[in-house]
């Protein structure tokens, strides 16, 4: 009964194209973003504005990143962590280099090499598709963890190895508590979720998606395939270089190459997949669940064992459960928790009556 | 240039090539049998070494080790296809690409918590430091006996797909699984010889891998590595997975000692990539690999 | 090769869009086309008949731009043209449809027409991020046009769908809409009404008519339904074995003997 549409008859089609056509919709969205910018700081306490929430919005906006390309552009990637760490390096040697640079700036820097990184990787994408190409973003990962574990140049010659993140401040605050993190976080990644969003339903969303099925048909329409693959690389991995530097700044603390191996592309992608390929809400769905599935299973498992299970098997439990659940959504519904969000909105939209 | 430096260099990186393509021939066997790119091949030679050794370590003799563990890595092909691969029957590849990483993680979980996460050494009862000499070139005797094992299975799979039925019908689920079945092909049976057999595969790879590294996780990550040469021999070539390993192994291990100082090292960690990127860019189906084509 | 001297009087007066010049094309050691020559003109509606593999598909492909001959050329508008890139063909005011059915399965009905306008549209991805300003204006004057077709095409009930849910003869006609989108000069129909029963045959020769008609785009089909061909076909070009055997009106091919052998048999 509230979810229907009944009366919401749109007169124009600006109002048709509307981000949000349906009223409850848009409501819904209101309510959430006054929760996200108003209530949760009032609320949240320190561990988890910073162990969860704000870990949650960096990954979910690195999920946001490898969806543009792997969701919507149909081009499948494994480098996503290695797209990352390009973002952190390139925003920190910018800094350390020239400290005046305000450090969203220094963001922006870093994006921007990752998307130049992308598309030289992407390159391989114009001759081969699907699996092949996923090797072909394997390499990128693995060359892009090597370069910066073996160059001190990245490090600044650092001795100790461990490199602290430059301090973030901006017009005289300094974003160094839980709280002002999470708003700074919260701020970039709703921006970035928007700018998609709309991206996605324009022209160059379109042609990504008749790129991803199907890529002949869409050249014989006009759709330039070597551009629109290299933008979706472009747009994606600056997304994830963003997220990268968030994640070296703002959850770590340091730029270290280890914190974007390959492990790190694989859950990204898990996110994806899980949450949803082709859907902006679908990156937030799937790294709130792999955010909070080990946490989930930890507290059980000490609820369960009394402690006595040590952390190493736990972990590997955890193996298995993603493995387990990855497996699982493949096979119930190949387009993940997005795509049972919607049918709950359907199913909503009916209710109280069953069809 | 030391000329039998290098050609100890060179026969070493040839050897081991022929470890890793112990490891791809598994690959090579699922994707041809069904079109499936099995990124579970490496935590299942973890799973069958783990299995192996610890039976051993309670006791088993080898011989009773190994066909238990046969029967174990059966037994998994059997739930494997049961589980998820029947439910996945007319999926994207891409899809069940996806499916086995998530196998992937359980079976690399599931090994490790049913048998542990320490190494474990494993002693066939080879000295693997043993060497002959050729003229002022040491080469390894183990390496050379992995060859030749490598090499053995490499001759009866081939021969096994060429001409037998079930090697037929193997590669008509490669071209088409409904086709297979709209001819009556029990899909699921020959899914679960492939797997055994892949399984086969991973035991001995695990093996022979296991005794130079030691059992350990880090096991799984050599699988990793099997890629490059995939896609340098072709996915569907079972010799093309010799060749290949024979070109990373040589390669990357060449290119570690007479490129490596120049680059601050460890260049054997992503080189066999890049020269798998150049491979793809030029020729995209490997060495021996077919053509893709696609139709509209 | 028999040309009906009705034909030559009629079209002294019409305009070739397109001409093809003694062109073949073979694959390894199969030979596709041999010595084929055609002349398209505007405003027609022509049809290419045949038995299976007589390189119907082919024949639409060279003129489409898809493949190149290995000899002979095609002269569109009259200028040579040369090997072109495939996203470019569209620029050239050439679209087609496919013989099955290649719409973008993860889009809607209004999604995938409004993608046929790609090449119309202006790119400007901070614009767009933003959907700010022109990009709007963009969206909403595409849209518009888009919205004519699919009155045009009767599918407005369904805009909003998946395509991948739609029965099968209105996705035909979905991937008609996308080909008109771009505003053809030339359109390519390949097996349009394949898999139809008699209802959906008819409106959809309905709307080739209607197309030809409203828009003066000049269309090639390829159509097994003889029925078709000779209800709304101008001119009719018979290949077989890679060879046009005959190109006439469709009563006059209908009557040609080699036509008769070679592919309608007798009856």
């Amino acid at each position: 009964m509230i979810y229907r549409e009944a009366g919401q008859f749109k007169t124009s089609y600006n109002s048709d194209q509307a981000i949000l056509p349906i009223f409850q919709d848009r409501v819904a969205m209101v309510l959430m973003l006054l929760f996200a910018f108003v209530v949760i700081p009032i609320v949240a306490n320190d561990y988890w504005l910073g162990s969860i929430l704000v870990p949650f919005l960096v990954l979910s906006l690195a999920a946001l990143g490898l969806n543009v390309l792997t969701g919507y552009a149909g081009q499948i990637s494994l480098g996503t962590a290695g797209f990352m760490a390009v973002g952190a390096f390139a925003a920190f040697n910018l800094q350390i280099r020239i400290p005046e640079v305000p450090f969203l700036l220094a963001f922006v820097w870093g994006g921007l090499w990752a998307a130049l990184v992308g598309i030289i990787f992407g390159l391989p994408s114009l001759r081969i598709k699907g699996f092949y190409l996923a090797v072909a973003t394997l390499a990128a990962q693995f060359f892009i963890e090597w370069l910066f574990t073996h160059f001190d140049w990245f490090t600044n010659y650092s001795t100790s190895g461990v490199i602290t993140a430059p301090p973030m401040k901006m017009l005289g605050i300094a974003f160094n508590n839980p709280l002002n993190k999470y708003l700074l976080v919260l701020s970039i990644v709703v921006l970035l979720a928007f700018a998609v969003r709309n991206l996605v339903r324009s022209e160059v969303g379109r042609a990504w998606m008749a790129v991803r099925d199907m890529d002949i048909a869409a050249a014989a329409i006009g759709i330039n395939l070597m551009k629109t693959k290299l933008i979706a690389f472009g747009v994606s991995s600056f997304i994830c270089g963003v997220a990268g530097a968030l994640w070296a700044y703002v959850v770590l603390g340091t730029v270290e190459p280890q914190a974007f191996d390959i492990s790190r592309s694989f859950e990204i992608l898990f996110m994806v997949v899980i949450g949803g390929l082709g859907s902006v809400a679908g990156a937030f769905l799937g790294a709130a669940f792999i955010v909070l599935l080990p946490i989930l299973l930890n507290n059980l498992g000490s609820l369960f064992t009394g402690g006595q299970v040590s952390t190493g098997t736990i972990s590997h439990i955890e193996y298995m459960v993603f493995g387990t659940f990855i497996i699982f959504f493949l096979i119930v519904e190949p387009n993940g928790l997005a795509r049972l969000w919607q049918i709950g909105k359907e199913k909503l939209r009916l209710w109280p009556f069953p069809y | 240039m030391d000329f039998w430096f290098f050609l100890e260099v060179l026969i070493g990186g040839l050897l081991s090539g022929v470890m890793y393509s112990l490891v791809a021939l598994g690959f090579v066997l699922i994707f041809k049998a069904s079109g499936v790119f099995n990124f579970a091949q490496g935590a299942m030679v973890l799973f069958a070494a783990l299995t192996f050794v610890r039976l051993v370590e309670y006791g088993v003799p080898m011989i009773g080790a190994a066909v238990l563990t046969m029967i174990v890595m059966v037994i998994l092909a059997i739930v494997v296809e049961r589980l998820v691969l029947r439910p996945l029957v007319n999926q994207d590849l891409i899809i069940l690409f996806m499916a086995t990483i998530g196998l992937n993680y359980f079976i690399e979980g599931m090994a490790q918590t049913v048998w542990d996460s320490n190494v474990h050494v494993l002693d066939l009862g080879i000295d693997e430091y043993a060497a002959f000499e050729v003229g002022q070139a040491f080469i390894n005797k183990f390496d050379v006996m992995a060859a030749g094992v490598a090499g053995a299975l490499v001759l009866v799979l081939s021969l096994f797909f060429h001409y037998t039925a079930i090697g037929r019908a193997l590669r008509a689920v490669a071209d088409d699984h409904q086709g297979a079945l709209s001819v009556g092909i029990p899909l699921r049976h020959i899914w679960i010889y492939v797997w055994s057999t892949a399984g086969l595969v991973a035991l001995v790879a695990g093996l022979v891998w296991g005794s130079k590294l030691g059992v350990q996780f880090a096991l799984s990550t050599v699988a990793l590595k099997a890629i490059p040469v995939l896609i340098i021999g072709g996915f569907t070539s079972i010799p093309g997975a010799i060749i290949g390993g024979l070109i990373v192994g040589s390669g990357e291990k060449l290119a570690e000692v007479y490129l490596g100082p120049f680059v601050g090292g460890a260049i054997e960690n992503w080189f066999p990539y890049m020269l798998a990127m150049v491979v793809l860019m030029i020729r995209p189906q490997g060495i021996f690999g077919e053509k893709i084509i696609e139709r509209v | 090769m028999i040309k009906s001297q009705a034909t030559e009087k009629i079209n002294q007066k019409k305009h070739q869009v397109m001409r093809i010049q003694n062109v073949s094309l073979s694959f390894g050691g199969l030979k596709a086309l041999i010595d084929v020559s055609l002349e398209i003109y505007q405003k027609e509606i022509l049809a290419i008949i045949g038995p299976n593999g007589a390189g119907k598909s082919c024949m639409l492909n060279i003129i489409s731009g898809i493949y190149t001959p290995e000899e002979g050329t095609v002269i569109w508008k009259g200028k040579k043209r040369e090997k072109v890139a495939p996203h470019n063909i569209a620029k050239m005011g050439i679209a087609r449809t496919f013989q099955n059915i290649a719409l973008f399965t993860g889009m809607t009905v209004l999604d995938n027409i409004l993608t046929g306008r790609n090449l119309l549209m202006k790119r400007g991805l901070f614009y767009e991020a933003m959907f700010l300003g022109w990009a709007r204006d963009q969206e909403i004057q595409h849209r518009k046009k888009v919205e004519k077709i699919i009155d045009f095409l009767e599918i407005q009930a369904v805009r909003k769908v998946p395509v991948s849910r739609l029965p099968y003869g209105i996705q035909k006609r979905v991937e008609l809409g996308r080909a008109l989108a771009a505003e053809p000069e030339l359109l390519l129909l390949d097996e349009p009404m394949a898999g139809m029963n008699v209802e959906e045959k008819e409106d959809m020769c309905r709307f080739v008519l209607d197309v030809n008609e409203q828009f003066g785009t000049t269309i090639i089909l390829i159509e097994h339904d003889m029925g078709v061909v000779m209800d709304i076909s101008d001119r009719v070009a018979v290949l077989d074995y890679g060879r046009k055997i005959a190109d006439g009106l469709p009563k006059d091919v209908r009557t040609d003997k080699k036509v008769i052998d070679a592919y309608l048999g007798v009856g």
